[in-house]
Parts: structure tokens; C-alpha cells; sequence
């Protein structure tokens, strides 16, 4: 008999994932064909932006467990100096190709993740919270001390668009930005993958989890969030430089506390508890500020709601949402709950309705009265001032409220005894 | 002397508005362990809502009906926002009043607007309280103060000297026991929340009058707060008080003082010009560096002394 000190490796072709990453690429590829609009390319451009530094958002709030209240100032800094670099590239001064421009925004996001990191990560919880606010406020404050660097009010312009077009690529049309901007989201997206597999992405998790355990193993505590500070700042660096690239302005709005704001918003509505949560919370974010600010001028108001119900009755974000509807489809239970669901959804568009209408007919009657108050919303033309339109959205809220209320209970009560069927153990 | 002791007096006026806000905020903090970020909303809505109702009834009677409003609005946001979300945990909790913050901002510029509204001071604060040297006090400044100690001494009594502060101080260390002995802990809680949002509103009304009454104004001092609360030490009322006279009067001194470290420099024989490596820096004013001194002090407290100035615990 033979001994063999063998070590067992578990190596499947992993199939799914080959096929999920595959599609998404080509889906990222495949987009510009079918939206040609400028406007849809902008906003495509905006949401792959958005899904890096959302997703270097969550490594520290999903995966680690830090709240920030500051990421902005590493996107920002970024931004800041490949704004600086690209001036200086298009001067002749320095080479730099615009490609790689998005390299020189994450190093400098990753030294002053190495900077401020090594501050803000002695300590965690609701302390790091407020350091990270400290030091956000620091920075934007420093932002207006120092027009030099930062631009002053008016923030630092560029041109992406100098020296010989290479293979034909220059940078200018915005189709070209938008496959820059795709190449750079998908490779950061698969690194980031990676990264939430590698002994220190599991740490984090530890950290985030238990952190006196990790302590007690044997791991600095300290030294994993700074770790994961670096490499989420510098993640959030090539974010801020691809905005350079597709907006040609950084200003001080870029290190503020509304981008801060904006990067929590985003995240935690997608869901921070897996990995996807933060792309999908990307775009629907982005989705609110670009399109929907279009149509009102609330938008914002719109956004906080939906950004408190989520914090109310789905702190898992959309992604659990989805997950769980996966669990009851593979399980093969989602026959039963679906109508509930379509009742749900539709009373819940009557208090939807409701909601929209307060809000439109309050913003006309007491902010943008000056010319008249009649106003058009759903296509239907009406006086915001009549007690007509008033009596309507009282009535939606009555009688959506009610409907809604009894949707939700029945679809509460569904779920949970499916959830009882399959903790009995049954298929 | 006259420039150093109407900035004093500035100075502790603005401190004590600072400590009107920060107070509900540490009282919340202490009792509930939740960082309200809508602090400074509450204290928006004092505001707006002083503006609105003193037009009808005058600003006395506002002044103590906004605070009312405010609470009661604490109070509901307490019991079915908050409420929920408490089994969460405090991350969440925290997120919550995150939102809220943008949801009041949101919905006080759809109610009043995005500019800034007429709030005036009324004519009997308007005007001066005393001349000292050349410069005069004005009244409002004064009436500040006077609504701030006043505050701070019926806080204090109320919460030293009655019944209901004995069994919130119970609620806030043996919450469990306070419970057992069939007090209603979580109305004790509600009514903590609504107290803290009030005082937030009280101050809201004063300020919303000696600053400018608009959107903004929750975002500018909201931060500075937070600041004050954390250098105090959190859930110290003490701390606040002594940090707020701090912050106040280091604010109001840096913001008129212009010396620059190329001036120093100059003034013992070393000369800075444009040519030096780094003039931006050299050539900074204390005045201009002033708003960052705040943020500046709290990453340096939370650095050597997380607990604060006068507080008790780390976290």
C-alpha cells in the first residue's frame, strides 16, 4: 500500500461562468448596434462608469463591511490628476495615449487610498463612518483653497481628442468613448470577480463578519480593510479618469459629498450582499439621474424614496429580490405566487400614481406657479390649483393603499408558506 | 482688544447655535445609539416651517410652535420609519436617516422652492443690543444665546431633576431592565427621537433668521455638526457643549484672521514669492483655510482620542 500526500483539488469546467462573463461581454459589444441615439450612448457610456465605482463602492461596504461616507474623494482624485495628465499629453509634454489614461487615474486613486486609507481603517463601524466623512469634507473644502489644482468654480477642462488618430480611433466620436469605457468596465468587473476570491477577499469577508475571530486566527484586522481600501480606491481612480474621457470636465463636484452620497445610493439599491447587486444599482442610478431628471425636476425626491423602501423592506437590494424569486422558480414554486405578485405590482402602480401626482401637483401649485398652474402629466392636461386633480390622487391614495395593502399581505403570506414548505425539507 | 472681543462673542453665539443642534443629536446618539444624519433636516424644517407659520401668527408664537411641528415629525419618522429598520441593525439604521436627509431636502424644495424665502428677523430682535468700542452687538445674536442657555437649562433640569428624565437615563444603560420594571422603552425612544428633532427645530428657527433660510442650508452645517458631536465625545452632553464653543470660536477667529505662512516667513527675514516651490500652499490665509479646520480637528480627535473630548466610549 501506498501513502500519498496528495493535495484534492475541486477543478470543474465552470461552465455558467464562462457563459455569464461570455454574454456579458457580448452584450457590452452588441449594445451600440442596436441603441445608435447619441443620447443612448451617453447614458450607456455614464452607467459603465458607474458599475467600476460601484462595484469598488462594495468592496468596502459589501464585502468588508465598511461604510464610507468619502469614496468620492478617490474618484475624484483620480480624476483630477488624469485630468491634469491628459492637458499635459495633449501639450506634448508627456506621453500618455488616452487608452491607458484610466491606469494613471487608479494609481493616484491607490496612493491616496494608501494615504488616507492608512487613517481611516484603524478603526471600524460607525468611527469609520465618520472619519471617512472627515476626511470627504476635507477634501472638498481643500478643493476651493487650492484653484490651482482643483480649477475654482469652474472645475479643469480637457480635450480627449489630439496627436495622430491611431488605427483610425480618435477618441472624438462618442461610439469610440463608450467602447473604451466597455473594454475598461469589463476587465475591471472580472478583477474585481477575481479579487473576492483571492485569501484576502476572503479575509474581508471574515472581517466583515467576525471581526475578533479574524483577530484571533492571526489576521490584522487593520491591515485587511487597508488592503481593500487600497485596491477599491484604486478601482474608483479608473472610474473617475473614464469620466474625464467621456465628460472632458472635473470639478469640485467630483470629491463632493453628493458623489459620495450618490456611490451609497447605488450600491446599496442594487444590493450589496452579492456580486451583481452593484451593476444593476449602477444603472438604475444612473438611469434616475440621467433620464428621469429630464422629465421632472423631483427626481431626486423620487430617488430617496425609493432608496428608503428599499432600506426599509429590502435591505438586500434589488439582487436578493431577484435571488429570491430564483430560489421559488428553480424550486418550482413560482406558479402559485406569481399572480399575487401581478396584483401586488399592479396597486402598487395606483399608489405609484398617487405618489407622482402629489408630488408634480405640489412642485406646480407652490414653486412654478408662475405661469399658470395648468399643468400635463400621463398625457392628460389639467389645472393643478382645481380641487379635481386633488380629489383624484386622494382618492388613488385611498383606494391604491388599500388594494396595495391587501396585495402585500397575500403575497407575505405565500411566501412565507413556501419558505415553510422548504424548511420541512421538502423538494 | 475690540477685535478680539466681539469675535469672542460671535464666536460663542455661533457655538451655542452649534450646541442647540448638536444636543438632540448626542441625546439621540446616546439613547438609541443612532447617528442621525437628518439631524440638520430637522433643522431645515424648523426652519421653513418658522418662515411659513410666522407669517400668519408672528415669529414668537412660531417659536415654539415650529419646534412642536419638528417633533411630532421626529416622533412619527421614529415609530414607523426608524422602528423598522432598528432590526436591521445599526448599519441600516444609519442608512435610514441617511435617506431621510435627501427625502426632507427633496421635499422642502418642492414645497418651498429651490431659492431662498424672505425669512426676516423680526422687529424687535432687529437692531443693536449694546455698542462696544466702535462695533455694535445685535440684538438677535443675543437672543441666541439667551434661547441657548435657556435650553440648556431646562434639558439638564429635565433630565436630572423629573421623573421621565430619571427613567430616560434608566432606558438609556439597562434598557432591558428599565423594560422589566414595565416602563415602555420604546416610547421612551420615541419620545427621545421627537425631543432631539425638536431642539434640532428650535434651533432651526433662530438660525433659518440669522442665516439664510433655503435648501442648502441642512448640507452646510450638517457636516459641522457631525464634527462637533464626534470631537465631544459621543452621547456626552457636556462634551457637546464645551465642543461647540470650540468649533464656534475657532471658526469665527480663523475667518478673520488673514495671516499666511509666507507672511510669517517674511516677517522673520525669509522671503516667499511666486518663484518658491509650492507658493499655493505658502501663500494660504487662515481665513481661506478656515472651513477646513473643522474636518481637520475631527480626524485628529478620532486619530489620538476616538472617544472625544469629554466622551466615554471608543465606538
Amino acid at each position: 500500500m501506498q501513502t500519498t500526500a496528495r493535495t484534492l483539488r475541486y477543478q470543474p469546467l465552470d461552465l455558467a461562468r464562462w457563459v455569464i462573463w461570455g454574454s456579458t461581454a457580448l452584450l457590452m459589444a452588441a449594445l451600440p448596434v442596436f441603441f445608435t441615439q447619441g443620447f443612448a450612448i451617453t447614458l450607456m457610456s455614464q452607467m459603465g462608469v458607474a458599475i467600476i465605482f460601484t462595484l469598488s463602492y462594495n468592496m468596502l461596504l459589501g464585502q468588508s463591511g465598511m461604510l464610507s461616507f468619502g469614496h468620492a474623494v478617490y474618484s475624484g482624485l483620480g480624476a483630477y490628476f488624469a485630468v491634469h495628465t491628459l492637458n499635459l499629453a495633449s501639450k506634448g509634454q508627456l506621453w500618455m495615449p488616452v487608452p491607458l489614461l484610466p491606469l494613471v487615474g487608479g494609481l493616484a486613486g491607490a496612493v491616496f487610498g494608501v494615504l488616507f486609507g492608512y487613517v481611516t481603517t484603524k478603526r471600524a463601524g460607525t468611527t469609520f463612518a465618520m472619519i471617512t466623512l472627515g476626511i470627504g469634507e476635507l477634501v472638498f473644502s481643500c478643493s476651493l483653497m487650492f484653484p490651482d489644482f482643483f480649477g475654482g468654480e469652474g472645475g479643469v477642462t480637457t480635450n480627449r481628442v489630439f496627436g495622430k488618430p491611431f488605427l483610425g480611433i480618435t477618441f472624438g466620436p462618442a461610439v469610440q468613448v463608450y467602447y473604451l469605457i466597455a473594454f475598461w468596465c469589463l476587465v475591471s468587473m472580472a478583477l474585481m470577480y477575481a479579487w473576492s476570491h483571492t485569501p484576502l477577499g476572503r479575509m474581508a469577508n471574515a472581517v466583515r463578519d467576525n471581526p475578533e475571530r479574524a483577530e484571533f486566527v492571526g489576521y490584522d484586522t487593520q491591515k485587511v480593510r487597508w488592503y481593500t481600501l487600497i485596491i477599491s480606491s484604486f478601482f474608483a481612480g479608473i472610474a473617475g479618469a473614464l469620466g474625464v474621457i467621456n465628460f472632458e470636465i472635473v470639478t469640485a463636484e467630483n470629491v463632493s459629498a453628493v458623489r459620495s452620497g450618490g456611490v451609497l445610493l447605488a450600491a446599496f439599491i442594487g444590493g450589496v450582499g452579492f456580486f451583481f447587486g452593484p451593476i444593476i444599482g449602477a444603472c438604475v442610478f444612473v438611469y434616475f439621474v440621467v433620464a428621469l431628471s429630464d422629465h421632472t425636476k423631483a427626481w431626486l425626491l423620487y430617488l430617496g424614496m425609493f432608496f428608503m423602501l428599499m432600506v426599509m423592506f429590502a435591505p438586500g437590494g434589488i439582487a436578493s429580490l431577484i435571488m429570491m424569486q430564483v430560489q421559488l422558480i428553480a424550486r418550482k414554486r413560482f406558479g402559485r405566487i406569481w399572480r399575487q405578485y401581478l396584483a401586488a405590482g399592479a396597486s402598487g402602480l395606483l399608489v405609484l400614481a398617487a405618489v407622482i401626482l402629489t408630488v408634480e401637483m405640489t412642485y406646480k401649485v407652490s414653486v412654478d406657479s408662475s405661469g399658470g398652474t395648468l399643468m400635463k402629466l400621463f398625457g392628460v392636461e389639467f389645472d393643478a390649483a382645481a380641487a379635481g386633480p386633488w380629489a383624484v390622487a386622494i382618492g388613488l391614495w385611498i383606494v391604491g393603499g388599500w388594494l396595495f395593502n391587501a396585495a402585500r399581505k397575500r403575497v407575505a403570506h405565500t411566501y412565507g408558506e413556501i419558505q415553510a414548505e422548504f424548511l420541512q425539507g421538502r423538494p | 482688544m475690540e477685535f478680539f472681543v466681539i469675535s469672542l462673542l460671535n464666536g460663542v453665539s455661533y457655538g451655542l447655535l452649534l450646541f442647540m443642534l448638536s444636543s438632540g443629536l448626542t441625546l439621540i446618539f446616546s439613547m438609541m445609539g443612532v447617528l442621525n444624519f437628518a439631524h440638520a433636516a430637522f433643522y431645515m424644517v424648523g426652519a421653513y416651517v418658522a418662515y411659513s407659520v410666522g407669517l400668519k401668527i408672528g415669529f414668537f408664537p412660531a417659536l415654539f410652535v415650529a419646534p412642536v411641528v419638528v417633533g411630532l415629525l421626529g416622533a412619527a419618522v421614529e415609530r414607523y420609519g426608524l422602528r423598522t429598520v432598528h432590526r436591521w441593525g445599526h448599519v441600516a439604521e444609519l442608512l435610514f436617516t441617511f435617506g431621510l436627509a435627501y427625502l426632507i431636502e427633496e421635499t422642502v424644495k418642492v414645497i418651498w422652492g429651490l431659492a431662498a424665502v424672505p425669512y426676516r428677523v423680526p422687529a424687535a430682535l432687529d437692531g443693536h443690543l449694546f455698542t462696544l468700542y466702535s462695533t455694535s452687538f445685535p440684538k438677535l445674536r443675543g437672543f441666541m444665546m439667551l434661547v441657548a442657555l435657556l435650553m440648556l437649562l431646562s434639558v439638564w433640569l429635565l433630565l436630572k431633576r423629573t421623573r421621565i428624565g430619571l427613567v430616560i437615563q434608566a432606558a438609556l444603560t439597562h434598557p432591558h431592565m428599565a423594560e422589566a420594571l414595565g416602563h415602555n422603552v420604546p416610547r421612551v425612544f420615541m419620545l427621545v427621537f421627537g425631543g432631539g428633532c425638536a431642539l434640532a427645530g428650535l434651533a432651526g428657527v433662530i438660525g433659518g433668521v440669522a442665516f439664510i433660510t433655503e435648501p442648502s442650508m441642512a448640507a452646510s452645517v450638517g457636516p459641522i455638526v457631525f464634527v462637533v458631536a464626534v470631537v465631544g465625545g459621543m452621547g456626552s452632553l457636556a462634551g457637546a457643549f464645551l465642543a461647540s464653543l470650540l468649533i464656534g470660536v475657532m471658526q469665527t477667529f480663523a475667518i478673520a484672521l488673514d495671516w499666511s505662512l509666507a507672511g510669517m516667513l517674511g516677517a522673520i527675514g525669509i522671503s516667499v514669492n511666486e518663484a518658491t516651490p509650492l507658493y499655493s500652499l505658502w501663500k494660504l490665509q487662515i481665513s481661506q483655510v478656515a472651513p477646513v479646520l473643522p474636518y481637520l480637528l475631527l480626524v485628529l480627535m478620532l486619530i489620538f482620542r476616538p472617544k472625544g473630548l469629554l466622551g466615554t466610549r471608543a465606538d
